[in-house]
């Protein structure tokens, strides 16, 4: 591995879904614009964590960069070799490199299948260990991420939903990868189990210095977690930057009202007057200029009609935001 | 609570237990007991199926001959005994080809999608164009009166059920957490195709197979019934209620006795189907 080579380079990347409703006489144009010229870095054992509202794009942005879904253009390095049109043996190199730990615990694993069989499937599949030491190696992983090692021959019906998610994680590590995407991996457990799984997600990071795409809407959890953030609206990437900045000093102002928007434990502290209302726009018929402008408590004329402003800022803290460099936002203190 | 745990243990079908357990009994009950009927035939039987008695033509049942004889003065009981084992064997002959036929085609229809499936289901639309009937009595013409062929017209006709069933099963599965989970964990298509898809898909299609047995038998029993399948003399129950409907008036006992086994070996199938699909939580 090449350390001057960031592990995972996006540029670019534009993911298009086109449109299903395709009617006798109005054939309109109904592309799904999921995911409009992101680009990104990931470096060796960074954490980085993608948040946004739902429909944002960022699921389609860990299965494109997987690519478990179709790219429309762009291109992604992971470790300096192109996988964005790469051959099938690159594909397959990528498969052996990375893995996926999804939202829902029990349908990422097949119902039919022990959790004991489904990590001893990854094992033989990739010849990670010889048959004799299968049981073992199963047993460990499932050691690694604090299950029962009896509860290898359960079905997933069997488990609680932190359980299975604690199976999906071993099942992810039995291919020893480099880089996990994490797609809401905690968003369906109770808050408790959540602690639970993101305390050993930590702990995996240290110990096996993973590189991880941690992708949420839960902000307090991705504080706790992640190194980096970066903050997706509509299909783009609207500011980027270290976490302890973008939560303390939040340059573009839908960051700025996701963060209001964290609820406090202390009961005397008011949720902020400004929520943000709304929902976002249909990513069929993007507004003009900025995306963010029919929302946004600072916008002006000059949002709608000049060009999508582009991520600009110092110290890899940016922000997609004309007005990011003025500071006529109130710094929260 | 036994059961349920030993079969979830083996094949990891969760069973529920409501109204489907009494059918699901009644149903294996019959058909074990048509298999023992035809595994212990030549015990069972009284006399040889085939042996022609012309003292004893049309007899109605008596003690000696509890269902009678036929015009040639054979014994119906043992020839619907020695029936069972021709029967059986239509039934299972006539689903298995047609299943694994229509499994493979629907799976791979519906796992690669696009063109694939365009084709295979523009194949299947061409069969499905023809009466069910009338493409398979073609086929049987063709390849000439048999059971052989009565078995090849059985699969080129009926793997389509099987292949519509799959696949539609396969375009929802495919979109599910862990297919995608297994295509990100590097597995070859084959692998997610029939270890991690298939599993899953099958369970309506094995219910689907019990009732197609027992249209597959009333099939064979037609076809028999045509002179197209079974050969006289040898016992089959459409054969016999073929040959036996020139007597009706006066020998009601020749077709009425096959014509009984057809409906409860028809009955088994069909219970089976009810339970399993109960059991199992798959709605036909």
């Amino acid at each position: 591995m090449n350390s001057s080579v960031p592990l995972l380079e996006v540029n670019d990347l534009v993911v298009h879904f086109a449109g299903s409703t395709m009617g006798l006489f109005n054939r309109s144009d109904q592309t799904v614009k999921a995911l409009n010229s992101v680009s990104m870095t990931i470096r060796s054992g960074e954490t980085l964590g993608l948040v946004g509202e739902s429909g944002s794009g960022k699921s389609t942005f860990g299965r494109a960069i997987l690519r478990l879904g179709e790219l429309t253009s762009g291109s992604v390095l992971f470790d300096g070799v192109e996988v964005a049109n790469g051959t099938s043996g690159d594909i397959a190199w990528l498969r052996r490199e990375t893995a996926m730990v999804f939202q829902d615990p029990y349908g990422a694993l097949n119902p039919r299948m022990t959790v004991g069989d489904a990590i001893a499937e990854v094992l033989t599949v990739h010849n990670k260990i010889p048959t004799a030491k299968l049981n073992e190696r199963v047993q460990e992983l499932l050691a690694l991420v604090g299950m029962d090692t009896e509860l290898a021959s359960r079905r997933p019906a069997d488990l609680s939903g932190g359980q299975c998610q604690r199976v999906g994680i071993a099942r992810a590590l039995a291919i020893e990868p480099r880089l996990i995407v994490a797609d809401e991996c905690v968003a369906a457990l109770d808050v408790s189990i959540q602690g639970q799984i993101i305390n050993l997600l930590i702990e995996l990071r240290e110990k096996m210095k993973l590189s991880m795409i941690f992708i949420a809407h839960d902000l307090a959890i991705v504080r706790r977690l992640c190194d980096r953030v970066a903050v997706m609206y509509l299909g783009r990437i609207v500011e980027e930057g270290p976490t302890d900045r973008v939560f303390n000093a939040p340059c573009h102002p839908y960051t700025q009202s996701l963060i209001s928007a964290i609820p406090e434990i202390d009961p005397d502290k008011p949720l902020p007057e400004q929520l943000l209302g709304g929902e976002p726009p249909s990513p069929i018929s993007l507004p003009n200029g900025c995306a963010f402008h029919p929302r946004c408590p600072i916008a002006q004329d000059k949002c709608r009609d000049s060009p999508v402003p582009a991520l600009r800022g110092e110290d890899g803290h940016l922000s997609a935001c004309i007005f990011s460099s003025e500071s006529i936002f109130p710094q929260p203190t | 609570m036994n059961i349920s745990r030993s079969v979830n243990a083996r094949f990891g079908w969760r069973l529920k237990f409501n109204s489907g357990v009494v059918p699901l009994i009644i149903g294996i009950s019959i058909l074990g007991g048509w298999l023992l009927v035809a595994i212990f035939a030549p015990l069972l039987a009284p006399y040889d199926p085939i042996f022609q008695d012309a003292a004893v033509r049309l007899k109605p049942p008596s003690m000696a001959h509890p269902f009678g004889t036929d015009n040639f003065g054979r014994d119906v009981l043992s020839r619907v005994i020695w029936g069972a084992r021709i029967d059986l064997q239509i039934a299972t002959f006539g689903v298995v080809f047609a299943f694994v036929i229509g499994t493979t085609v629907g799976s791979i229809a519906g796992y690669y999608g696009g063109w694939v499936d365009m084709v295979l289901m523009r194949l299947i639309d061409v069969v499905l164009a023809f009466p069910f009937l009338v493409l398979m009595l073609t086929i049987i013409v063709i390849l000439g009166p048999g059971l052989g062929s009565f078995y090849v017209a059985m699969a080129l006709v009926g793997w389509v059920s099987y292949a519509r069933l799959i696949r539609a099963q396969f375009l929802v599965l495919k979109n599910s957490d862990f297919a995608i989970a297994a295509v990100s964990l590097g597995y070859s298509h084959k692998r997610v195709m029939f270890r991690h898809l298939l599993p899953n898909a099958i369970l309506g299609s094995i219910v689907f197979s019990m009732s197609d047995a027992v249209l597959v038998l009333l099939n064979g029993a037609a076809i028999s019934y045509l002179g197209l399948g079974v050969q006289p003399p040898t016992a089959e129950w459409g054969t016999m209620i073929a040959e036996g409907q020139g007597f009706i008036t006066i020998g009601w006992w020749i077709t009425t006795f096959p014509g009984l086994a057809i409906v409860l070996l028809a009955m088994g199938f069909s219970m089976l189907a009810d339970g399993l699909g109960e059991i199992l939580g798959v709605r036909q």
